[in-house]
């Protein structure tokens, strides 16, 4: 048994807002994966809830008029996985949230829950980061949406508003047609396990493949928030597709993140996997698009 | 005051219903109220897959799901994959005659993470298979004999043998 | 005959229906619920526990503190005990301390009507605390200047032996020797069973009765009584099924302390369900332990002289304590025969969570050490690891004068064939010899020794009960445990073949009850099957013998000409049947004039042990950049002499192997320097391994019937975990000629031991 000191269940997404501003203090809850295990550590213990897994109506993909991509906060990420429109568009996508923990966690867990989290190490958050995906946030008057980097304003805090929810993640048309992406999540073991280092690429390459249009890479757990390695990006466009060019991109990254010591990994070995995936994803993401090294 | 919620909900296709703290997960929820011991707690955070049931035909680990959630829903857990008349499924069969029990106390959230992968109708890669089935951990088996059944249970649905 | 044939587990169809009860599923959903608080300090005296917030706590029932608790202190390891005061366990334990020595330490604790008040009451309490200086590290905390962790152990030596064969200095005055002066290092790692310790307790009729998750019931009410201070004969310790235990639950854990919060609160019920976080901190783990080992060699791989110094590191409280580097040390001079051997291990209390029993018991820390070492002066001198220790491997024959046991068998040959040929090792060994590119791949092996059970060191008995029921089977009682690994239905195999039954005919009781059950110390030291064999074997020919009188008398055969086979009695010379059992079995209880209760029960004492070998073969695939090792494959070989039920040994198998791989590649607790805190206590962040983590486990075996036992049959349980880790180091060794020291190797170790020989 949770120590909960009361649940609300929202029954719409404006009910939610409604429980939000008569409830200050209280937590919104999503899949519950990582709240409520916060809540057993003691940490969120005694807290109000609001709960709106059971909103229905903030589930599923769908591609908006203008192309863009809009996948609903609590879509499940084996649902995001399964889904044929990120199958076929944002692969990268479904694949980096299929490395979540286990298909349970996959099952429960959310992309808006992952997302709201705040957390730097969250699987989804470093390629949304490299498609600059935008979140829609829902209050009791207007809806806004923001860029991902904006979104993030520190390890743990987002940019979510009193009478506010998270509704979606959309991905603009611009950001992903042309584009092909990996994801890489290096983590210590195959399984289970929360990511040590993760890394997203994705790329452009010219009709002929020969040159990088446009490249974006974004890491989770190099820095407080995820983050893109713009250096190494501004690096790389415009010069040929060559395994020099690839090795010299996954050393400009270190210009850009910022990696710390912990018990968990010493910022030497951050550093150099960060690196090292840099090379290993964007060699993937050129062979995705047709283009060779 | 503590908080009540009545829910309703089919468990192994019985509909039953009951007035359910809010605070209590689907573990306690299906351990206390309706004795379904063979969900196990094994962390109480969603890390060891003991406690593992089906909600809608998906794997869930109980024990970070809210009871009150589970109204409306039909939940599975092992205790009704037997049949009527006493028989075993394939999936419990081929846990016995592979080995794949031991200590027996991950064998339950295990079995139902098998019953998502088998009715899923589709092939799998022993690779596939072993994603499929890493949200439990199991400290007796290896995980060897684990997979043996459920490959073979597998290929005998698919007519491969 | 049943023995040797691979009939399924007698629990398998309970297990797979989910209908088998485990402690928490027998605990009555009344009982108050008890959690503990535990110390945030890892060493110091609490001076004050403020508990009255806590109290005001709607819901609370009781809370005790460690200035309340009786100063009976008592053991828990779960050795048999000595009636010889000088050979006892450490009495160092109390329900409560308020000395602490290590972070997480048992300060008080709190019944309450649920868990929720009573983890709120927990967060209500205030401690005070007088820190003082501590030490996490074995080697240090021997030092002058280390912290004192217990009064009367001079420089937190818990235990330090020494065994010397010839004369070291002498011998390495030869000229020409090459020295190989290494030191190799094992992490602390947790048996990780998926059930936590639970237990729940209550006075019936002024006793207390305790069930629990536990492999030793008998040995848990010896140790309830002497830490309560009552008669060990008021207690009643009931073990049903359990989820797993691989030695820690081979200690006596939290059984006192639920038993006397039951007799707090009138002798109600009481449940005390351990956390995994707990798990992890507050009840035992494995030894780490560092070894040196020098040994001089001749240019032909002769070994001359050998010296070892192991530093074992027991964490707070002695619990199993100097057994485990004393067993280590003891396969060094025994594995590797040298005529000049000095050897020396100390057991070195230290502020870190205690270290007890767990699977391998010493060997597995001793066999990285010992195995590690082979491979590298195999390198040293340009010999193959296989040549190396064929040269210096204990003979056929060869017979430790301590315990008597003897080698009977090549068996060390024998596995490694098998190893050998599964892997393609001479074949793989020459492919891999000159890779330069980032992905490389190696071979590795290594071999073990065990001791099956504990005899010359400690008592061994077991006792077994059969009784014979009205249709012709039977009934079997031992207090020996099924914890998992299948036990029971190895006792019911040789039960019946003992008896002359088929196995449906026997019923074991899982269950063990002490009031019922036979004395017998549990599951431990890899004995089950071989000293249960003993006296199963006896018990079986003493109820044949009785059931046969009673044959006699219904007959007017001479009981010598009959025997049972098959459940019927037959008649030795021409085997025509005179009877069935069961026929006799309605007789016997029912007969208006002669009604006998057919029943048998003995003790076998067992003055004998034998050596159980084998070997693991291992390949791997190293990413060096990525600074991860993947296992492609892997063999364990084993002779444990005759195997009781094959599917069940290889299940066996199985498991020790993936206990190996985590100890290998991935398995560690993580303790902060600043604080003594462990920061990795759950199954996120401690890395057991997945499903994913593993290729295909091959097992296979090597029959030799042990002379010494009833069925032909040794040590299994434990041997699997044994040589798996040297294997895959030794394997990463040959992929890139890193020659690596300390286990797990994670990308932390291999990215720090990869730049600094220079490969990335």
């Amino acid at each position: 048994m949770y120590d909960i000191k009361a649940l609300y269940e929202a029954e719409s997404v404006e009910d939610a807002i409604k429980l939000r501003l008569e409830h200050p203090d209280a937590q919104i809850l999503a899949g519950g994966s990582d709240v409520l295990v916060q809540i057993r550590e003691g940490k969120r213990a005694g807290k109000e809830l609001i709960s709106i897994y059971m909103l229905d109506e903030l589930r599923g993909v769908s591609l908006d008029s203008d192309g863009a991509i809009r996948i609903g906060s609590l879509t499940s990420f084996s649902h995001i996985t399964k889904n044929e429109i990120i199958k076929k568009y944002i692969n990268v996508l479904g694949e980096a949230v299929d490395m979540v923990g286990s298909p349970q966690i996959r099952n429960i867990g959310t992309i808006g829950g992952n997302t709201c989290n705040g957390v730097t190490s969250a699987d989804s958050a470093s390629t949304l980061y490299a498609f600059d995906a935008l979140i829609e946030l829902t209050g009791s008057n207007k809806k806004r949406v923001i860029p991902i980097p904006d979104f993030y304003i520190w390890a743990g805090k987002v940019d979510i508003k009193p009478d506010e929810i998270q509704t979606a993640i959309i991905i603009p048309k611009e950001k992903y047609e042309g584009y092909h992406g990996h994801y890489i999540k290096y983590a210590m073991r195959n399984a289970l396990d929360i990511t040590t280092t993760g890394c997203s690429v994705n790329v452009k390459l010219s009709e002929d493949k020969k040159t990088f249009i446009d490249v974006r890479i974004a890491y989770g757990v190099a820095g407080p928030v995820p983050m893109r390695a713009k250096t190494a990006e501004n690096f790389i466009k415009g010069k040929e597709v060559s395994e020099e060019v690839a090795l010299q991109f996954s050393k400009e990254v270190l210009d850009d993140i910022k990696p710390r010591d912990s018990w968990r990994a010493s910022k030497a070995l951050r550093q150099h996997i960060a690196c090292e995936l840099a090379y290993r994803a964007l060699k993937e993401a050129v062979k995705l698009s047709g283009g060779e090294m | 005051m503590a908080q009540y919620k009545l829910v309703r909900c089919t468990i192994n296709g019985k509909e039953v219903e009951q007035m359910v703290d809010v605070r209590a997960s689907l573990t306690d929820m299906l351990r206390n109220d309706y004795r379904m011991t063979s969900v196990k707690k094994g962390c109480e955070v969603g890390e060891c897959g003991a406690c593992n049931v089906l909600i809608d035909g998906e794997c869930f680990n109980s024990c970070i799901y809210l009871a009150v959630w589970a109204d409306g829903k039909h939940i599975r857990t092992l205790e009704g994959l037997m049949g009527e008349n006493g028989e075993l499924s394939d999936i419990q069969q081929a846990f016995i005659d592979e080995t794949a029990v031991q200590c027996g106390f991950c064998t339950p959230g295990v079995i139902m993470s098998a019953v998502e992968i088998l009715e899923s109708g589709r092939d799998y890669t022993d690779d596939e298979l072993r994603k499929l089935l890493s949200g439990h951990l199991c400290r007796c088996t290896g995980y060897e004999n684990i997979l043996k059944a459920v490959r073979k249970t597998l290929d005998k649905r698919l007519g491969k043998i | 005959m049943v023995v040797g044939k691979s009939i399924p587990r007698l629990d398998a169809f309970d297990k797979v229906t989910g209908r088998t009860k485990y402690t928490d599923d027998l605990c009555d959903k009344s009982a108050y619920v008890a959690k503990i608080l535990h110390s945030t300090i890892a060493h110091g005296k609490v001076k004050s526990i403020d508990i009255s917030k806590a109290q005001e706590i709607d819901g609370v029932v009781k809370i005790v503190t460690c200035f309340d608790v009786p100063k009976n202190y008592f053991p828990t390891a779960g050795h048999p005990w000595s009636t010889d005061e000088s050979h006892q366990d450490v009495a160092d334990r109390l329900l409560l301390t308020d000395t602490v020595r290590f972070y997480g330490d048992d300060i008080a604790a709190v019944v309450a009507q649920n868990e929720v008040v009573a983890s709120k009451a927990l967060s209500a309490m205030k401690v005070e605390y007088e820190e003082y200086p501590f030490v996490l590290d074995a080697i240090e905390a021997m030092s002058d200047t280390a912290p004192l962790i217990h009064e009367n152990f001079k420089n937190n030596i818990l235990g330090h032996s020494r065994q010397s064969v010839g004369n070291f200095e002498e011998a390495i005055k030869e000229e020409g020797l090459i020295k190989f002066d290494n030191w190799y290092d094992t992490p602390t790692v947790q048996h990780c069973h998926i059930e936590n310790h639970i237990c729940y307790a209550s006075e019936e009729n002024g006793r207390i009765t305790v069930v629990t998750s536990t492999q030793i019931p008998h040995i848990v009410r010896r140790v309830v009584g002497q830490a309560l201070g009552i008669d060990w004969g008021k207690i009643r310790v009931v073990k049903p099924y359990i989820g797993g235990g691989f030695g820690n639950k081979q200690d006596v854990l939290y059984e006192p302390l639920c038993a006397y919060l039951s007799t707090v609160v009138g002798g109600r019920l009481v449940k005390l369900d351990s956390s995994r976080e707990e798990t992890f901190v507050t009840q035992r783990v494995r030894h780490a332990i560092k070894s040196h080992i020098i040994t001089y060699a001749r240019k032909d791989g002769t070994f001359v002289a050998r010296k070892l110094e192991m530093f074992s590191n027991q964490g707070a409280y002695a619990s199993h304590g100097h057994s485990i580097a004393a067993k280590g040390m003891g396969c060094f001079r025994q594995l590797y025969p040298c005529p000049n051997v000095e050897a020396e291990c100390y057991t070195v209390f230290t502020n870190r969570p205690v270290a007890g029993a767990m699977r391998g018991y010493g060997i597995p820390q001793a066999m990285f050490a010992v195995e590690s070492q082979i491979d590298d002066i195999a390198k040293g001198l340009g010999m193959t690891p296989l040549e190396i220790r064929q040269k210096n491997l204990m003979p056929v024959g060869y017979k430790d004068d301590f315990s008597k046991n003897v080698n009977y068998f090549d068996s060390f040959n024998q596995c490694i064939e098998k190893g050998k040929a599964y892997i393609e090792y001479d074949k793989k060994l020459d492919e891999y010899k000159n890779q330069s590119g980032n992905i490389r791949r190696g071979v590795g092996m290594a071999v073990f020794w065990y001791n099956t059970a504990v005899w010359p060191i400690s008592l061994e008995s077991s006792s077994s009960r059969m009784v014979l029921n009205q249709d012709g089977s039977i009934q079997l009682q031992l207090g020996e445990t099924e914890i998992g690994q299948g036990a029971d239905t190895a006792f019911a195999q040789m039960a019946a073949d003992a008896v002359g039954l088929s196995v449906d005919k026997v019923n074991v009781i899982s269950c063990q009850d002490t009031d019922v059950t036979p004395f017998g110390t549990g599951a431990y030291a890899s004995r089950q099957t071989y000293v249960g064999g003993l006296t199963i074997k006896q018990t079986g020919e003493l109820l044949k013998g009785r059931i046969l009188s009673y044959a006699q008398k219904l007959s007017e055969i001479d009981a010598e000409k009959l025997d049972i086979v098959d459940n019927n009695i037959i008649k030795k010379d021409d085997n025509t049947v005179v009877m069935s059992v069961a026929q006799l079995a309605l007789t016997a209880l029912y007969s208006l004039t002669d009604s006998e209760h057919i029943t048998a029960e003995s003790t076998y004492q067992i003055k004998s042990n034998a050596y159980s070998f084998g070997c693991c073969f291992a390949e791997v695939e190293v990413d060096i950049r990525a600074c991860k090792v993947k296992l492609l494959d892997i063999i364990n070989v084993h002779d444990c002499g005759k195997l009781i039920n094959p599917a069940l040994a290889e299940a066996q198998v199985h498991g020790g192997m993936s206990m190996g791989i985590g100890y290998a590649l991935s398995e560690q607790e993580i303790f902060d320097e600043k604080t003594g805190k462990t920061l990795n206590n759950n199954l996120l962040d401690y890395k057991l391994s997945t499903f994913m983590d593993h290729p295909h486990l091959e097992a296979q075996f090597v029959e030799n019937a042990e002379p010494t036992s009833a069925f032909g049959t040794k040590a299994l349980g434990e041997p699997p975990a044994c040589p798996v880790a040297p294997a895959i180091r030794n394997a990463v060794l040959h992929a890139t000629g890193v020659a690596i020291n300390r286990v797990p190797l994670t990308p932390h170790v291999l990215f720090e031991e990869f730049t600094n020989s220079g490969l990335i």
